[in-house]
């Protein structure tokens, strides 16, 4: 699935070909751009007076091809679940763009948007709050088919659910029974099977093995990569765990205080990261090997998150950044490929003085 | 939690025919770790596998087996019976009087087991008629006081709750204006603009004045569910707000409403006594109990069987509805099941 059998650009070992031949280049499903979330804060409680906002998202651009996995890192706060929620429909956008297959999203309503909805679903962080537990499992999945008719006609619909359970490997019979009846792996299985069930072309998944245990995490994340071979979907994948994220993504891309700090493959971020917030959290990253461990190089970085309502001028990063200088506060550094990089460490990054780190 | 030492059957593994395409993926668990995978559940019970169930469908096949249930069924059956037909269960005129015949001749052992088993008041009428007679309008004015109240304070919380904004402003504005009313005053005010007093014109008032406390509890039960994942997810499938409300969020956030309704049936008959008793409410030719019961104060220290029967029977109905609140509530929640 390479471009056209070509060697993909900086591919070195036979290992890092044959990897790279692996990542699905198809056309771009989704095209984000300059995306922008802001949160009104008012003060006043009568007349209500707008004093500032959280730029929860702010400006984030990215496209996410036919068959891809895009994981998205970064800590908490920084934008994730909000861009997640963006990208659904479920809070509407301040500015910017979601266009699916070239047709702009972010500002349907009504009809239009809920047959955009057929095609993007989500899966939820915690499955033990994001099924009914006054449903039964057969409604629960089945709820799609009522509220869009068209996919399975009536007579059909216990079956198509039946089918669904089977896919996501739970026992059809368990149609009748409730959520609090099963654990939180399979829970979480029935919101893969809800998220399913319109058959959508791609699935944004929130953070959807953070609140599961780690056995159950794999046996989820096995699940989600059978049924994107088998059903051809794209993810959007939000985790903080860059591991889970490495395994599962095609290309990952590093948020930071509402924006994309840098987005590539994910070799050309895991081991050819440019951007310090990058360099800085994958040296977070615990290495089991206790040799390795010492002799490699943490970057602890000091400070905390600045206040999203406030985000510092130019680049975002340079109040903790150990590279910052004069400049970084003058000017936002742009999302792109740095002239002097070479190899796989010339990817999108949004650093004035990107380069890669030895030893993290 | 499901046992999850219990094995699943091999047809139902989800590897059967989905091969594995990337061997770099799988060295994450391998195929060992699928096989952890299959936690599985007590086999269903074939023979109910084909029909599909709802949550209303198995809460009341849930509620015919709670003895609990059943007693307060039965209850308020027979004080409904009552209610729609006294002659069925006294003969005796509740209004036949007999001054000679009141509470402070000594009874005999005729009269345990005559209209008079139950005694006789101040004016020698029998207790035993008047508490069935004064079922019809206790029972009428708690049950539609109870409905409307719920309905009406059900409706604007889950508005106010639901919708929020300028909605939730406005409702939530005129809650507390009626809280700040005072029930009987209000009532007193109310009822005097009636031209003609009779049940209806209390269960117009009491209705009228207290959907506030049900409003309250709606809106605080739908605020807390509304924000849980799964109306979101159900935003996300594309659902409408009728189905959001009556089938996400309604199941989820009455309970407390059926709790707190249920308990204040109780209250609202003895609202209408109250009324009665400071002569704004039902008048003497009507029966109720809290006519009998504001009466029989008067003469608790000598009789205090006057005052008794009215107020056990009333006790006993409140009961009856609060055990099948309680009922109800358990049954819709398939985790007490």
């Amino acid at each position: 699935m390479t471009v056209n059998g070509a060697t993909p650009l900086g591919a070195t070992t036979p290992e890092e070909v044959a990897f790279a031949q692996e990542v699905r280049r198809g056309e771009p499903i989704l095209e984000v751009r300059d995306l922008r979330k802001h949160f009104p804060l008012t003060r006043g409680v009568l007349f209500k007076k707008q004093v500032g906002a959280v730029k929860a998202v702010d400006g984030v651009s990215f496209d996410l091809m036919q068959g891809e996995t895009l994981g998205i890192v970064g800590e908490s706060g920084c934008g994730k679940s909000t861009l997640a929620k963006v990208l659904m429909n479920l809070e509407p956008a301040s500015a910017g763009s979601v266009k699916y297959k070239g047709e702009e999203i972010s500002r349907l309503s009504g009809s239009a948007l809920k047959a955009v909805r057929r095609n993007i679903q989500m899966v939820f962080q915690d499955p033990y709050t994001s099924l009914n537990p006054r449903m039964t499992v057969g409604d629960i999945i089945g709820e799609p088919f009522e509220i869009h008719p068209e996919v399975a006609p009536k007579g059909d619909r216990r079956k198509a659910v039946q089918d669904l359970l089977d896919v996501v490997g739970l026992n059809p019979e368990y149609i009748n029974r409730y959520p609090h009846q099963f654990s939180g792996g399979q829970r979480q299985r029935i919101g893969i099977a809800r998220g399913l069930a319109l058959k959508p072309e791609i699935i944004i998944c929130d953070e959807p093995v953070s609140a599961l245990d780690v056995s159950v995490q794999a046996q989820v994340i096995n699940l989600l990569e059978q049924l994107q071979a088998e059903f051809e979907l794209s993810y959007m994948f939000i985790a903080h765990d860059l591991s889970i994220v490495r395994h599962i993504s095609d290309r990952v891309g590093v948020m930071y205080l509402g924006r994309m700090v840098e987005i590539g493959s994910d070799l050309e971020i895991y081991d050819h990261a440019t951007h310090p917030y990058t360099q800085a959290l994958l040296s977070a990253v615990p290495v089991p090997d206790p040799t390795a461990r010492e002799s490699r190089d943490r970057i602890v970085l000091v400070g905390d998150v600045p206040s999203p309502a406030k985000p510092p001028s130019g680049c975002r990063f340079r109040t903790r950044c150990w590279k910052a200088q004069e400049k970084c506060e003058r000017e936002d550094p742009a999302l792109t490929a740095r002239e002097w990089l070479e190899g796989r460490a010339r990817h999108d990054s949004a650093c004035h003085f990107a380069a890669e780190r030895e030893n993290i | 939690m499901p046992d999850r030492n219990e094995s699943i059957p091999d047809d139902h593994d989800p590897l059967r025919n989905i091969a594995p395409t990337d061997s770099d993926h799988l060295d994450y668990v391998g195929q060992q770790g699928l096989a952890v995978e299959q936690e599985t559940l007590i086999e269903p019970d074939p023979g109910k596998r084909e029909q599909a169930r709802s949550l209303w469908g198995d809460a009341w096949r849930d509620l015919r087996r709670r003895p609990i249930f059943i007693i307060s069924a039965v209850l308020i059956v027979l004080l409904i019976l009552i209610a729609i037909f006294p002659s069925l269960f006294t003969s005796t005129d509740p209004r036949a009087s007999d001054l000679t015949n009141n509470y402070l001749r000594r009874p005999d052992w005729s009269d345990f087991f005559g209209a008079g088993w139950f005694g006789y008041d101040g004016q020698g009428r029998s207790i035993y008629a008047r508490v069935i007679y004064g079922a019809r309008a206790s029972i009428t004015v708690g049950i539609c006081v109870t409905l409307a109240v719920t309905l009406l304070g059900g409706l604007a919380g889950m508005s106010a709750g639901y919708f929020g904004g300028w909605m939730d402003a406005v409702i939530s504005r005129i809650t507390d204006i009626f809280f700040g009313i005072p029930l009987l005053l209000g009532a007193l005010v109310l009822l005097n603009a009636f031209a003609t007093r009779n049940v209806w014109s209390v269960v117009i008032a009491l209705a009228f004045l207290g959907w506030t406390q049900l409003a309250r509890v709606m809106r605080g039960s739908v605020i807390t569910v509304k924000q849980s994942d799964y109306v979101v997810a159900g935003r996300a499938l594309g659902a409408g707000t009728g189905r959001l409300m009556f089938r996400h969020i309604l199941p989820n956030a009455i309970a407390p409403v059926i709790v707190v309704a249920t308990i204040a049936l109780g209250g609202y008959i003895t609202a209408e006594a109250t009324l009665s008793f400071l002569g704004i409410g039902l008048q003497d030719p009507t029966i109720s109990w809290g006519v009998d019961i504001s009466s029989a104060q008067k003469v608790i220290r000598q009789a205090p069987f006057v005052l008794f029967f009215p107020a056990a029977a009333l006790s006993i109905t409140v009961l009856a509805f609060i055990m099948m609140g309680d009922a109800v509530r358990d049954a819709l929640d398939p985790k007490l099941r």
